[in-house]
């Protein structure tokens, strides 16, 4: 499998760069010194220094940043609870519960959107209240839930089936086994599921259009909103602020993963020595 | 990987158990024991019941809910009016449909050969590319549709660049005899058809790459190698192994890219201009535009889905049996 393929990866060196071209082009544009999208006219960093000053820009991104912690957090307790229980199942329970748990993966986002509005208006007659930043929280934990389960339930599977009463054996409660035993070997999917979730709801902007009514706006929403006009290059800064702080984030967890690789095998083989 | 660790507290205690009567203790275990981890299993179980509670008020209740809006009418008897409405927007779910298609294939005939020439780079190389791959999916999707914008205006990017190395010069000069041609001065590159399933595979191709990728790295390399000591040539290695062993990263690639692609609204809205309407600005308009009509709305999102479920049974039916010889 190791041939050299150099068509291949021409091939794959232009798709990188046709996906890139776009993210190059708004991040060029954010420091330039006039409006326009198109003709570049300067070097400039006012687009930065305005953004910070512009409120209506700072509260969405709020929103938005309170929606997606809040909203992967709790859905990460309750998927990873669910996701136990759903793994102490019999079969025969467990598969439709988890065909349902793939449902909102699966369907299209304006659907998703769509059937949760009906839901919250219909619901919101009866019992008087409006589409607001609750609504838009229900819609995101609920969106958020299934990614979770779907990383912690292989982790689960991981798990050596007698592990549950080897540690009540021992003497644990089952709140101890859960939270002493269980909770600390799926922790790595419980991480990446809250990862996902997280990226989810930042990413989002069909769901909450759908559900976040009138008086609340995210970021997604601000920027739409703004595309039938006219969209202001501090847009453009705050995306390019936001790729900076994921591609560091990014670089940071490699570069400490490939270091801990690098131990790992180093270890292997001081002990392969020792032996 | 599991690690064990025996705190001196437990320890105690089983010596103290042991030091009970042993005949007793074993028949009170075998009575108790069973039933037990039988209350254990029991109640962790009962751990996904608010989940289930969950699932049951914000996933199947808002679909019923889309079911009974597509068959009653605004006072709230049973209609079939709004499916017989829905004859009017035949040409809107043809569009959508063939844009969908197309963009997914595009995706297809792009993505494969990507995964493939990703697989076959070093696990670090890998990394880094499946990394840079992922990467723009943080920059707000609407931006980069945005972004789009800018490359494809009349006055955008693409045609600023084609004006400055003079090829509307050279086209027009092609014409000069011509005398009913009017000279251009761009291609018309947005608002087209076309511009709208650039969008689509510009923005859905990582969900064709990822899963086809993750599929042919797990592929047992023995599973190639015997192939070719048994005389196969790569064509037909790729052709009769690698390809059939990727056929399940291929459907759930399809099913990401199209899904997505068949429903969209924002891309052709940004991309497409105001009279290229897809199924998704249809539904939009009838929940939140000035066509406000729910029970409408219901009744196409219905059949979106009902298109959905089809199209991706079928495609699953391609796919059954193909993953044996997978490590996973």
């Amino acid at each position: 499998m190791t041939k050299k393929n150099t068509a291949g990866n021409i091939f794959t060196a232009l798709t990188y760069i046709f996906l890139y071209a776009p993210i190059v082009v708004l991040i060029v544009f954010s420091f330039n010194s006039t409006k326009s999208r198109t003709v570049w006219s300067g070097f400039t960093l006012n687009w930065y220094k305005e953004l910070f000053s512009d409120s209506l820009i700072m509260s969405s991104l709020q929103t938005t940043l309170m929606v997606s912690v809040l909203a992967s957090l709790i859905a990460a307790v309750i998927g990873t609870f669910a996701a136990i229980g759903f793994y102490s199942m019999k079969k025969q329970w467990r598969a439709p519960f988890l065909t349902v748990n793939n449902i909102p993966v699966i369907n299209a986002d304006i659907i998703t959107g769509v059937s949760l509005s009906l839901l919250f208006v219909s619901a919101g007659l009866f019992m008087g209240f409006e589409l607001g930043f609750g609504t838009l929280l229900i819609a995101h934990i609920s969106f958020d839930i299934p990614y979770v389960i779907l990383s912690v339930m292989p982790k689960l599977y991981q798990l050596d089936r007698n592990l549950f009463e080897a540690a009540q054996d021992l003497g644990c409660t089952w709140f101890q086994t859960i939270y002493k035993v269980v909770i600390p070997e799926i922790m790595p999917g419980i991480i990446n599921g809250l990862l996902i979730a997280f990226t989810m709801s930042v990413d989002d902007f069909v769901i909450s259009y759908f559900t976040a009514g009138s008086s609340v706006e995210t970021l997604s929403m601000a920027i739409y909103a703004m595309t039938r006009r006219r969209i202001s290059p501090k847009i453009n800064a705050i995306s390019t602020l936001l790729f900076a702080v994921v591609l560091i984030l990014l670089i940071i967890v490699n570069v400490r993963e490939a270091r801990q690789q690098k131990a790992n095998i180093k270890k292997q083989k001081m002990l392969k020595g020792s032996n | 990987m599991t690690s064990f660790r025996l705190t001196p507290v437990t320890e105690g205690r089983r010596m103290n158990r042991s030091s009970a009567p042993a005949g007793f203790k074993e028949r009170v275990a075998s009575v108790w024991l069973p039933v037990k981890s039988f209350l254990e299993r029991y109640r962790r179980q009962s751990f996904a019941y608010p989940y289930v509670l969950w699932m049951a008020l914000f996933v199947v209740i808002p679909i019923i809910l889309i079911g009974v809006y597509a068959f009653t009418s605004a006072e709230g008897g049973f209609t079939l009016e709004n499916f017989s409405g829905i004859t009017n927007y035949i040409p809107v779910f043809g569009r959508s449909l063939w844009l969908a298609l197309v963009a997914t294939a595009i995706c297809f005939i792009i993505g494969y050969p990507v995964a493939l020439a990703i697989s076959r780079m070093d696990a670090k190389a890998q990394r880094i590319m499946l990394m840079l791959i992922m990467l723009p999916m943080w920059i707000n999707f609407l931006l980069r549709t945005y972004a789009w914008m800018s490359l494809l205006e009349n006055t955008g990017l693409i045609n600023r660049m084609l004006a400055a190395i003079g090829v509307f010069d050279w086209i027009n000069a092609m014409h000069s005899g011509n005398p009913n041609y009017t000279p251009i001065t761009h291609f018309q590159l947005i608002n087209t058809n076309g511009a709208v399933v650039l969008g689509m595979v510009y923005n859905y191709l990582p969900f064709m790459i990822l899963p086809i990728q993750s599929v042919i790295v797990k592929i047992d390399p023995f599973v190639i190698e015997a192939a070719q000591d048994l005389g196969a040539s790569s064509r037909t290695v790729f052709r009769k192994v690698i390809f059939p062993l990727s056929l399940s990263g291929v459907i759930s690639g399809i099913t990401m890219v199209f899904v997505p692609s068949v429903s969209t609204f924002v891309i052709s809205r940004l991309l497409g201009g105001s009279t290229n309407m897809l199924l998704g600005d249809l539904i939009e308009m009838q929940f939140m535009g000035a066509a406000y009509n729910p029970h409408l709305g219901s009744a196409i999102s219905l059949i979106m889905m009902a298109i959905v479920v089809i199209c991706m049974s079928v495609m699953n039916k391609f796919g059954e049996g193909e993953e044996q010889a997978v490590v996973m």
